[in-house]
């Protein structure tokens, strides 16, 4: 099943050269960054979380996502997925592995980064995030490669499998429940001590998520000849639209309650990323765009009419995940050091090297994907010829 | 089979750099005999005998950090009944007072990085390096 | 694949997974290995003590009392001076009272209240909220003396404690520090102290390694060698009822940074009886 990857048409090739330019680029920025420290990011004392974490978080989400197709099809008997689950599932592998890179790159001291499992402190949620992280990264690989050996051998998966693939259900709630309590708990940053960020974290999930999946479902069919059937297509469509009504909702909710109580601490944030403070004002263009588009996306989706026909579901997936993005990638973990805690407004914008190497990153996980995507075309193009 | 010479040209591309310690130490410049030290200045010994230390010294200098920073204790018996402070700065490097000439030495012979000077203040002015 | 191949791929990595799972037996805190005993005594300060700090504001408005207290403590610990203002590494430093006293300001409070400088530190708070989060233990409360101390052997530099520190008290290292770390005439840094290096957490320490060998810490030694500065810093145990700290929390009105948020810091700020005369210089 592996060798699949080793063979493929040159446009699998060159897919696969163009990631790896660009890790190459990336790791060439790293390079610099490990030898030089973190200083040749943009982040500073006051804004110590910048780029690679905001990353982080929004992958986390992605990663999630695959609960929105495992579930409807295991637990529901949904057939209508039965061809989405495998690309959901690798996925999120390639989603978790971006996870922990970038959490890598974003250390000060990476060759140490074992000592989290070295030294234990359940107290942390960052410990227990890297547990939960590693967990799901096992457990959807084995569950995916399992599931795609089955269907090789047309024959059904062996039944132990069932108990993971239900396992991986509340695990991957967990994982951006515990990603959400990195930030939860923090009683020095108002701005994210609220009970409704892990609610907004898997709203964001839920629609971002499937945006991509549904995205990469019709590259594969438009490339790969691998069609996973509109009725999956348009129900993952509504899945995007409901969780893309329930994320508004919520920010709507989190201004409620910052405006109307008028508490400065609550308000200052949410000031600084809608009209600028004290005449700094680096992200409310991205805030306004992004909750903008979101807006505009989620009215539209709205509507069966458009939501139904592909052609239009393609750019309000795509403005679904930038909008999204611009929230938890960008404004969510840069705004939450802002104001400080000594009251400072200390700006952050990234630099040319973090920028590189997030772009590295991202490829990395591109290049995976592509990988076991061809794994995917490759046995069920096999089943499908024979 | 077709694949034989890529699959013999594969394996030796790998003994080549798994052999590289081998062949870039024989290639170095240095002295390939291990250094003589000089003894340090204190005549009544060190914390445990040389060849213990020797081959135990960061295992010792890691234990005493846990004993003094975490555990809150600052002396130390040594085997010999004589006791220590526990300090690097403090100990060690009263009696080891240039590690150009002391600590590079081995630690170059052996190939082992020293990443100490990165933080602790070398004796005798050397290592600014990070 | 043939059968056998996969089998002896997945037995291969099954025997991986075994055993880096047995990775954290290396930890040298679980497995000494050597065969001499630790370090031997009970900890000196077996009992549970809190050290803690009370600043008298109006004392340390002077600006000398505060330089002193700032070069005090950088020269005892080689903290670096970066000269770029977001990379800054403090140890102990001063703020406008309006930022360190935010709940004791309102519309109506004098400007020259205000802007008065306040001296910082870490508080070393009795539930720190940057020792629950740090995924390591490179930052814990220290049982026998209340010090929120940092290991620099393991501190990962994941910034997660400046995230939770609610008074900005903890400064990372952007940079390798040496070469903004103040030297003597032969270039060696002005003191022993280790330098940290790049990509890990700082911060006040209490001197631990001064009180060890019972000194007071390096910025109340300073303070009270100033004329005028005598008592600007106040240090002791606070479990202690007869020590000077708790003698003078009986005496005086003194509150604690952000109070509401149940930290518990341990260092306490006595206020000033009036407002001050002259507009504070800021930051020292």
């Amino acid at each position: 099943m592996i060798q699949n990857v080793f063979s493929g048409s040159k446009r699998y090739w060159a897919i696969l050269a163009a990631w790896a330019v660009l890790v190459a680029v990336g790791a060439a920025a790293y390079s610099v960054q490990f030898t030089d420290g973190l200083t040749v990011t943009g982040m500073s004392r006051d804004v110590s979380w910048g780029l690679y974490i905001a990353q982080f978080t929004f992958m986390v989400g992605i990663a999630a996502s695959a609960v929105m197709v495992v579930l409807p099809y295991y637990l529901h008997d949904y057939k209508a997925f039965g061809r989405t689950v495998i690309l959901g599932e690798f996925l999120a592998v390639s989603a978790v592995l971006v996870c922990m890179l970038f959490i890598f790159v974003d250390m000060g001291q990476p060759r140490r980064i074992v000592n989290v499992f070295l030294h234990p402190r359940p107290s942390s949620p960052m410990f227990w995030d890297s547990v939960v992280l590693f967990g799901y990264l096992i457990l959807n690989l084995v569950i995916a490669t399992v599931t795609i050996e089955a269907e090789r051998q047309e024959a059904p998966p062996p039944r132990w499998v069932r108990p993971l693939i239900y396992l991986s259900i509340p695990w991957a709630v967990s994982i951006h429940t515990v990603t959400a309590f990195l930030y939860a708990g923090l009683g020095a940053r108002p701005f994210w001590m609220t009970a409704i960020l892990a609610p907004r974290f898997l709203a964001s999930a839920f629609a971002s998520g499937p945006s991509l999946l549904i995205l990469l479902a019709l590259i594969v069919r438009r490339f790969g000849g691998f069609d996973v059937g509109h009725k999956a297509v348009r129900t993952l469509a509504t899945i995007v639209t409901y969780a893309m009504v329930i994320n508004v909702f919520f920010v709507l909710v989190e201004l409620f309650t910052a405006l109307y109580s008028a508490i400065p601490h609550d308000v200052d944030t949410f000031a600084y990323l809608f009209t600028g403070l004290e005449g700094h004002s680096a992200l409310t263009a991205w805030t306004w765009v992004g909750d903008g588009l979101a807006v505009v996306c989620t009215v539209l989706l709205v509507v069966p009419a458009v939501r139904r026909q592909e052609r239009f579901l393609v750019p309000l997936c795509a403005g679904v995940i930038m909008a999204l993005w611009i929230e938890k990638g960008l404004a969510l973990v840069v705004a939450g050091f802002i104001p400080s805690p000594l009251g400072m407004v200390t700006e952050y914008a990234p630099t040319v090297p973090e920028v590189l190497i997030t772009v590295g990153v991202y490829a990395v996980g591109g290049f995976v994907l592509t990988a076991l995507y061809k794994v995917v075309l490759s046995v069920r193009g096999r089943l499908q010829s024979a | 089979m077709s694949d034989r010479p890529r699959i013999v040209a594969g394996l030796g591309l790998f003994l080549v750099l798994a052999a590289y310690p081998v062949w870039s130490a024989l290639a170095s410049t240095g002295d390939p005999s291990p250094p003589v030290l000089a003894r340090a200045q204190d005549s009544a010994g060190c914390v445990e005998d040389t060849l213990y230390m020797a081959a135990h010294h960061a295992d010792v200098l890691n234990a005493w950090r846990t004993s003094v920073v975490r555990d809150g204790e600052r002396f130390y018996t040594s085997t010999a009944g004589r006791q220590w402070e526990m300090s690097l700065t403090g100990t060690c490097l009263q009696c080891h007072d240039d590690s150009q000439a002391f600590c590079e030495r081995c630690h170059t012979y052996a190939q082992v990085e020293l990443t100490c000077w990165g933080c602790h203040v070398a004796p005798e002015g050397q290592g600014a390096e990070p | 694949m043939s059968a056998s191949r996969r089998r002896f791929l997945k037995e291969l990595g099954c025997i991986t997974l075994g055993a880096g799972a047995g990775i954290p037996l290396l930890d040298p805190d679980l497995t000494p290995w050597a065969p001499y005993p630790q370090g031997e005594g009970a900890d000196a300060a077996a009992g549970t003590r809190q050290w803690a700090m009370v600043v008298d504001t109006e004392k340390c408005l002077r600006p000398e009392v505060r330089a002193a207290c700032v070069e005090a403590c950088n020269r005892e610990h080689n903290v670096p001076r970066i000269p770029d203002a977001e990379e800054e590494v403090h140890w102990i430093w001063s703020e406008p009272y309006e930022h360190v006293l935010p709940d004791q300001v309102h519309a109506h409070t004098a400007p020259e209240l205000k802007d008065a400088p306040v001296l910082v530190l870490c508080n070393h708070c009795t539930e720190p909220a940057c020792v629950k989060v740090c995924p390591t233990g490179a930052t814990w409360k220290r049982e026998s003396d209340g010090i929120v101390m940092m290991d620099m052997h393991r501190c990962i530099g994941c910034r997660y404690c400046m995230a939770a520190c609610p008074y900005g008290s903890r400064s990372f290292n952007w940079r390798d520090p040496r070469p903004w770390v103040e030297t003597e005439a032969n270039g060696k840094p002005v003191s022993d102290y280790p330098t940290r290096t790049k990509g890990v957490v700082e911060k006040c320490t209490f001197c631990a390694e001064r009180l060890r060998t019972g000194r007071p810490p390096a910025c109340v030694e300073a303070a009270n060698l100033v004329p005028g500065g005598e008592g600007a810093l106040v240090f002791g145990d606070v479990s202690d009822p007869e020590s000077e700290v708790s003698r003078v929390l009986r005496e005086k009105n003194t509150v604690c940074r952000r109070v509401g948020l149940g930290t518990g810091p341990n260092v306490f700020y006595v206020v000033p009886t009036a407002v001050p005369t002259a507009a504070g210089e800021g930051r020292a």
